[in-house]
């Protein structure tokens, strides 16, 4: 059996694992786990009795956490340097931008589809004063993002396509699916979007982000696959710990 | 000028660069930074890191920020013992794999038990609720099993049979909450066994040094009302 990646395409860095194995060439199979159905595959807990994803499956050895799977793919399957140079400096700037993403930009920029589509598909709504705290939160980490990161540069921590760009793309896209456009009013984001996804190419583009840019159709068409009972519980508290 | 590192120990990041770069005798010119003392907030240390935050290195006219960044730069830079970010792909794959996971789970909830155990009634003058605090501590002790059940399991330390950065992230975060007077190690053989072993790898007089800080967190006099009003957004927001 080869690389193996449990995946689900709604989940940012699972997004981020997918493009990254795909536009390097990497052969997988892909173990396709929906969040939505509440993880009930036994197969799966076994992989990951975490339960996240993504995971990788290699042969015996299991890995999780996005960045450990991409910094492994990267080094294992020997990608181009530019994703995560061997430069010292360069290298370190991918980890400085990693800390921070991991601070402020993971957990907050996956809130607007809580708000929007997961809350509301089990009945439940995200407070008012959760939802204002989330706009000043992504607004400020945008702001963060344009001024300390991206700066002039073409991409985020230099002149080329890095695993940080990935890593921010997927998360940024993510409340652009339902419906807030993080890159309205911000030329340089959108424009570093743009070079991105020129470089990723839009047929990946395309194949990455289908399900997510189309979860709010699929909500109104009443197509969303209902979360089991069991999943409820895990989703509250997921709520209930939005700051 | 050499490497300088701006740090306060009271910050749990700051303490695991201090000890790993004091540990594998990384000559550097230490800055300190009072937190307490809101010195990170200064137009001065904003020349060094516009986020305001430590810890932060500077290597000539290299800046870094973000304590992973700095450990694994200073990692390849020094080259230090294999152990500590092994060359073998998988085994370095794990200690990748914990760095990533800490960041919103042991470090957000050790920070946060600090802060609503001790520094917010006790420094900063602001009570908090003993529902919120029991609901901070119960975090802590989920995140405390699964750093036992998923990471550490039957190994000698968290990526393996030998001490690596995991490990020095992992026993600098959970000062916090010992700092803040909280019994973790009490009922987790498992856990308190491994602590023992990181210290002993590390040096007991480094561990001691790095931490006096922490350990007397409980003493700290309360904040005059400016230092107060100019901390509290930041605090505020770190401990979301």
């Amino acid at each position: 059996m080869g690389l193996e990646l449990y995946l689900d395409l709604l989940s940012q860095p699972c997004r981020a694992v997918y493009i990254f194995a795909k536009k390097n060439g990497i052969p997988f199979e892909l173990r396709a786990v929906e969040l939505l159905k509440g993880h009930a595959s036994k197969e799966f807990f076994q992989v990951n009795s975490l339960q996240r994803v993504p995971a990788l499956k290699d042969g015996d050895f299991i890995l999780t956490e996005s960045t450990a799977i991409l910094i492994y793919l990267s080094c294992k399957c020997q990608t181009a340097d530019h994703w995560y140079p061997a430069d010292l400096q360069a290298r370190a700037h991918i980890h400085e931008y990693l800390g921070w993403h991991a601070d402020c930009i993971r957990g907050t920029f996956g809130v607007p589809l809580w708000i929007r589509v997961l809350a509301p598909l089990i009945g439940t709504q995200v407070p008012e004063e959760k939802v204002d705290r989330n706009r000043t939160a992504m607004d400020r980490a945008l702001q963060q993002l344009e001024d300390k990161f991206l700066g002039d540069m073409a991409f985020l921590v230099g002149q080329q396509v890095t695993l940080a760009d990935l890593m921010a793309l997927e998360e940024l896209i993510q409340p652009v699916a339902v419906g807030y456009d993080v890159f309205e009013g911000r030329q340089r984001l959108a424009a570093w979007r743009g070079r991105v996804e020129a470089f990723l190419g839009a047929k990946l583009c395309q194949e990455a982000h289908g399900l997510i840019l189309t979860i709010l159709a699929q909500e109104a068409k009443k197509t969303l696959p209902v979360p089991p009972p069991e999943a409820y519980l895990g989703m509250l508290r997921h709520i209930s710990r939005i700051p | 000028m050499g490497l300088e590192l701006y740090l306060d120990l009271l910050s749990q990041p700051c303490r695991a660069v201090y000890i790993f770069a004091k540990k594998n005798g990384i000559p550097f010119e230490l800055r300190a930074v009072e937190l307490l003392k809101g010195q990170h907030l200064s137009d001065a240390f904003a020349q060094v890191n516009p986020l305001k935050k430590v810890p932060a290195l500077k290597d000539g006219d290299f800046t870094l920020t973000e304590s992973v960044a700095i450990l694994l730069y200073l990692t390849r830079k020094y080259e230090v013992p294999d152990h500590w970010y092994p060359q073998d792909l998988q085994a370095r794959a794990r200690v990748d794999e914990y760095l990533a996971w800490q960041h919103t789970t042991l470090r957000r909830n050790c920070l946060r038990a600090l802060w609503h155990k001790v520094m917010l009634p006790v420094f900063l003058g602001e009570p908090v609720s003993p529902q919120m605090l029991a609901a901070t501590l119960a975090e802590l002790d989920e995140t405390l099993q699964l750093l036992e059940d998923q990471f550490l399991q039957n190994k000698a330390f968290l990526a393996g049979p030998h001490i690596s950065l995991a490990d020095l992230v992992a026993v600098t975060e959970l000062m916090h909450p010992v700092g803040a007077g909280c019994q973790i190690f009490e009922g987790r053989p498992k856990l308190a066994a491994w602590q023992q072993r990181v210290v002993a790898a590390v040096g007991e007089e480094l561990f001691r040094e790095a931490h006096e800080v922490i350990l007397k967190a409980r003493d700290s006099p309360p904040a005059d009302p400016i230092i107060k009003q100019k901390l509290m957004p930041g605090v505020l927001a770190m401990i979301r």
